[in-house]
């Protein structure tokens, strides 16, 4: 019965007794046991891009009107596998005068960066890495690792348009961290834990209820972290051909890849994590594998809406992005940190739905008064381009050629 | 508790030994045939001309300056969240008054031109 209510943590003890029977010190026991955990879980992450990769293609296609990947395999499933296989064999190339040390750990810590946030997310309420106390400010360190491999890209390559891209890529990532950092506070501080275990144990009702304001800027600032459209100017390709990633080839450019494929779907189940609840639903206390799939279902629509999000938008010029951040987002955390923290302190006695309805009217009254404002700071006219008095097709003389005797 | 960061650190090594092992194979796999123009640091089509490590714009100098004033307040700040639910209300208005003089500083930087992308 134990199997079925939570396999994971099964098969995790039954690996546990085997290790002990061995009759190891228990020291030696848990370093193994902590071994094969994190190769499991990191090799898990690495094969599962495979999927993300066809699952992004299908939906791109989708919303631009094509079939995406459709020949290999059912819906096309095989299409990534048949990619990874051919990015195997294709040659490694390194330019002239790359720093070596550089160029080459950039690719590997754009992904271990990655990676290395699996380690900490709660998958269910038995089943994560480990339950440290600093989880959030953790993840946030680590996304900062990320940066410096991108850096490393754009400094190791010896390339003008590379270190271009790095430096623009850097100046986003840094400035969207802030917003990032103050919008996790809002959780922290609701909480009161830094532990990404006990944000989801104190969920109730979700914090996307509690403070819709910091969800959203979270949101957008997570969406900037992945560096991918409408935020993908460090990779613009029009301008700086593909920004950092230029001089790589093969699978050190795959790795990029990955790390950025892996990064979105991180960063939704980190959304999910803080703000939805994480593996919180019915019956999830009882059954924690249930905790698992609900874990993964609000994952994939929030990947979902990041996707959809990327195949709607389009790019930002990086003043409109670097404005967005700082004349906008920054100044709206900080006001929804002060609102929520002082809402939330007069309301402490009173009953529950009270305080919690009146954070929620706090947040909701934050986001269209900067609405509002942001609207007054934008210039709505923009300037007429040539004349108004240019020929205009009209609908019923387009098809009908002068002098071809039909009348219009 | 030391554990804990025993498993971090194994994981963080894992991390770093997978795509190493990846490239690595993908290097034994792969052909080897370099020659001087594929080699060339791609421009385009163009000869580079002087170090590829140009100048760059101040205008990043000062956003890094920026970002550094929000980063060290919010290591201030996150010990402050953690211990809030136990804090009496003067605690609270007393962090408010300290986010209303950063909040001061930042529009004092967008009035100076700080935050203008140019």
């Amino acid at each position: 019965m134990s199997f079925w209510r939570d396999p994971i943590v099964f098969l995790i003890n039954w690996a546990k007794g085997l290790l002990d029977g061995i009759g190891w010190g228990p020291g030696w026991a848990t370093t193994v046991g902590f071994v094969i955990g994190a190769f499991v879980l990191a090799a898990g992450a690495m094969f599962f891009v495979v999927f993300l990769i066809w699952y992004e293609r299908k939906l791109i296609g989708r919303f631009q009107d094509r079939f995406g990947p459709n020949r290999l395999g059912p819906f096309g499933l095989f299409q990534p596998l048949a990619d990874m296989l051919k990015i195997f064999t294709k040659e490694l190339i390194t330019p002239v005068g790359v720093d070596w040390v550089a160029y080459n750990l950039a690719p590997v810590l754009s992904v271990s960066a990655v990676l290395m946030m699996w380690a900490v997310t709660p998958f269910s309420k038995t089943f994560f890495g480990v339950n440290i106390s600093v989880g959030i400010l953790f993840l946030i360190a680590i996304g900062g690792l990320g940066e410096l491999g991108i850096l490393l890209a754009g400094w190791g390559s010896n390339n003008k348009y590379a270190l271009v891209g790095a430096l623009r890529a850097i100046a986003q990532l840094i400035s969207y961290e802030v917003p990032f950092v103050l919008s996790a506070l809002v959780p922290v501080m609701l909480s009161g834990s830094m532990s990404l275990v006990d944000i989801v144990e104190a969920q109730q009702p979700w914090y996307i209820v509690v403070a819709p304001a910091a969800a959203f800027i979270f949101f957008i600032a997570s969406v900037a972290e992945t560096g991918r459209a409408p935020f993908d100017l460090a990779e613009a390709e029009s301008e700086i051909v593909a920004g950092y990633n230029v001089e790589y080839s093969g699978l050190k450019f795959g790795m990029f890849f990955v790390g950025e494929f892996l990064h979105a779907f991180t960063a939704s189940f980190i959304f999910v994590t803080v703000f939805l609840g994480g593996w919180r639903g019915p019956f999830a206390d009882e059954i924690p594998v249930l905790g698992l799939a609900y874990f993964f279902i609000k994952t994939f629509i929030v990947y979902f809406a990041l996707i959809l999000f990327r195949g709607t938008n389009p790019r930002f010029r990086i003043d409109q992005m670097m404005d967005l951040n700082w004349k906008v987002l920054t100044p709206l955390a900080l006001v929804v940190i002060m609102a929520v923290a002082l809402v939330n302190s007069l309301f402490a006695s009173s009953a529950d739905w009270l305080r919690i309805s009146a954070l929620l009217a706090v947040n909701l009254v934050i986001v269209f008064a900067a609405e509002r404002l942001v609207r007054r700071g934008v210039k709505t006219t923009r300037p007429e381009v040539g004349s108004r008095q240019r020929p205009v097709a009209s609908p019923d003389n387009v098809f009908i050629q002068p002098g071809s005797g039909v009348k219009g | 508790m030391l554990n804990d960061w025993l498993y971090v650190g194994i994981f963080a090594l894992v991390s770093m030994f997978l795509p190493a092992a990846a490239i690595s194979i993908a290097a034994l796999l792969s052909p080897k045939k370099p020659n001087s123009v594929k080699n060339a640091t791609y421009e385009c089509g163009m000869e580079t001309v002087g170090p590829a490590w140009a100048q760059m714009k101040v205008q990043y100098y000062v956003f890094a300056l920026i970002f550094l004033v929000f980063d060290v307040e919010a290591v201030l700040l996150f010990p402050w969240a953690v211990a809030y639910n136990q804090l009496p209300l003067y605690a609270v208005i007393e962090a408010v008054l300290f986010i209303l003089i950063l909040l001061g500083g930042l529009l004092y930087a967008w009035r100076k031109g700080a935050l203008e992308w140019l």
